[in-house]
């Protein structure tokens, strides 16, 4: 039997039912609980909700490790990339695996591990209290570096990434004309990787402000000194439902907004 | 000094010795003096941009030494190797590497940026720079936006603009169509002329090199096995890759109405629209050679003398005579039946079709 096509959908092949289903029902994995969130949110009492002590409180500190955490990642994630990228050595890819390990391992356990290593009793931690009077638990210090810790692979793989897919030949060009080291570094390399790093940043950035289960083992759960959104989330779950979707509405619109300004200017072309 | 042969006051002198695992080792030895293009002509693979990584200072070297202007600039036998920056060697590098995230300006202001001439100076002398070679309304482009040919003369400027030492042209005109390569192929000799010190081009085609280099060196497997002006190397080759690769007739003269003349010899042609200055190429294969004067179509033909015979392996080439030499290739059976010994006058016959002509 022939099939009869009509003229207007001549030109567009009609895709899979069975496919576009499935993506429809993939979509609604993230867009139900939204809505569950917006349906819940008290709208009269938000202005309050959202100017009380706790919501500022944990909006200072949750800005702060977050971009702190950013920051470090930045300075410490990029050479380490680097090294991963270009230079070859015994045990590279142990390296890379420990480098990675966060990604995987439950943050809980993190926290864990940082606390027996820069804890007031641990590894680290002790000597260097007693030299220095650090003492990073139930501090922001604590609140950074937990979101350093689980935050950083993001930058550092990402990054190598795009160190891995940059031809050397453009860094041996900015050599033959006389760029050193630093200047291939800074003009050459690190623009020309510019979506990678971004995209990196980002990563980073976003998984240090969703950081919980680190962060509430290592640095505490204090307001105004440790307690971040998320935490101040899971405390208020127990006790003011209202002040909960407020923080949680707070995380949504800032993520939302800033994926999607990077998005924009970074990634244009995905 | 080890090897203590010359050593040139001015131009490049290297012995470059690189091992890639077992399997391949490059052993080169090169000279060039200032004001001389010598041509490094080999098939992919024989080592040439091991050769151009070495001398720019981008791949050490495991022996031997480089040299240029009587600066040392590797000798690992002597714990010498000037790095890459300071070395002052211009390379236009395959595809022209150009920054892509800069613009046309700022890569040919690049190299004295980093010579921490002030951005101001830097910026003038790259802007009067491309207005020399016509590109000034270019100057804010990106390079993904330039066509092939318009990229390689940003790459020269770019190279050329630090004064270096020593100007390196990896397969300058191999990312450009025919066309173009035609046109670009006089402008880089033009550059080139212009440019005092040594000059190297590194390539993979004989027409490049024939009509670029005053002196090829031809690359194969890692060593050279033949060094020549580009006469030298058409009309003796040494071995069969070159015989095969270098071994094209050519043939400078005007073309008019399908007719190439050079002298007062005549080729016809198939192109009857091409006019001017051409370089007609015959490949050695494509000349027929007989003892009578053949009865078939071929627009060219006539009698000349074979004043040379060599063989290589399944082949034979003929060297023949006026009024136009050239060289001819038969098998050693063909060679047996029409009885042809050096000094034999023998029949030449080309097909118009078999002459690909080129403007010069």
């Amino acid at each position: 039997m022939t099939k009869r096509v009509k003229s207007s959908d001549r030109r567009k092949r009609r895709p899979p039912v069975v496919l576009v289903i499935l993506a429809v029902l993939g979509l609604s994995v993230f867009v139900i609980p939204l809505l569950g969130l917006l349906a819940r949110t008290p709208w009269s009492d938000l202005p309050t909700l959202l100017t009380s002590d706790v919501v500022l409180d944990a909006l200072r500190v949750s800005v702060i490790a977050s971009l702190g955490a950013t920051a470090i990642s930045a300075v410490l994630g990029i050479p380490l990339a680097w090294v991963l990228a270009r230079i070859e050595f015994p045990g590279r890819s142990i390296v890379r695996g420990i480098v990675v390990l966060p990604l995987v391992l439950p943050p809980v356990v993190g926290g864990a591990a940082l606390l027996f290593a820069l804890g007031r009793r641990g590894l680290i931690g002790e000597p260097l209290n007693e030299m220095t009077g650090l003492v990073f638990p139930f501090s922001i210090w604590g609140v950074i570096i937990a979101a350093t810790f689980v935050a950083m692979p993001f930058l550092v793989i990402t990054v190598e990434g795009g160190l891995r897919n940059l031809d050397p030949r453009y860094e041996g060009a900015a050599a033959t004309l006389g760029a050193g080291r630093w200047t291939v570094l800074w003009r050459v390399t690190l623009p020309m990787i510019g979506s990678s790093l971004a995209a990196g940043l980002a990563l980073t950035w976003a998984r240090a402000l969703g950081e919980f289960g680190a962060t509430i083992t290592f640095a505490g759960n204090l307001q105004g000194r440790t307690q971040t959104l998320p935490l101040a989330v899971f405390v208020a779950m127990e006790s003011d439902r209202g002040a909960a979707v407020a923080l949680s509405l707070i995380m949504v619109v800032i993520s939302l907004t800033v994926l999607i300004v990077l998005r924009h200017r970074w990634w244009g072309a995905l | 000094m080890v090897g203590g042969a010359v050593s040139h006051s001015t131009g490049l002198d290297a012995h470059l010795v690189v091992s890639r695992g077992e399997e391949f080792t490059l052993d080169v030895s090169l000279s060039i003096p200032a004001g001389h293009t010598v041509a490094l002509l080999g098939p992919n693979g024989a080592g040439k941009s091991t050769v151009v990584a070495t001398i720019a200072g981008l791949l050490p070297l495991d022996e031997g030494h480089i040299t240029l202007d009587g600066r040392t600039l590797d000798d690992p036998a002597d714990d010498v190797l000037i790095p890459a920056e300071d070395r002052s060697i211009g390379v236009v590098f395959q595809d022209y590497v150009l920054f892509p995230h800069m613009t046309v300006v700022e890569n040919v202001e690049f190299g004295l940026r980093s010579r921490k001439v002030p951005r101001r100076s830097a910026h003038e002398q790259a802007m009067s720079w491309l207005e020399r070679i016509g590109l000034g309304d270019l100057a804010d482009r990106k390079p993904n936006d330039l066509s092939g040919g318009q990229a390689q003369r940003v790459a020269v400027a770019r190279a050329l603009i630090v004064e270096p030492d020593l100007l390196l042209l990896d397969e300058p005109l191999a990312a450009l169509d025919a066309t173009t390569r035609v046109d670009l192929r006089r402008t880089l000799a033009d550059h080139l002329d212009q440019f005092a010190g040594p000059r190297m081009v590194i390539t993979h085609d004989p027409t490049e090199a024939f009509l670029l280099a005053d002196e090829i060196h031809v690359i194969e497997d890692g060593v050279i096995t033949q060094v020549g002006t580009p006469d030298d190397i058409r009309l003796r080759p040494r071995t069969p890759y070159i015989a095969d690769l270098a071994g094209s007739n050519l043939v400078l003269g005007t073309a008019s109405s399908g007719i190439v003349t050079n002298g007062t010899q005549q080729l016809h042609i198939a192109d009857t629209h091409i006019s001017g200055p051409v370089l007609a190429a015959i490949h050695p294969r494509a000349i027929i050679i007989d003892r009578r004067r053949p009865d078939g179509s071929p627009r060219n033909t006539w009698e000349a003398t074979v004043t040379r015979i060599e063989h290589y392996g399944d082949r034979v080439r003929l060297q023949t005579g006026d009024p136009l030499p050239l060289t001819a290739e038969i098998t050693p059976d063909a060679l047996n039946d029409l009885q042809i010994v050096e000094g034999s006058v023998v029949w030449i016959s080309i097909k118009a079709t078999e002459i690909s002509v080129e403007k010069d």
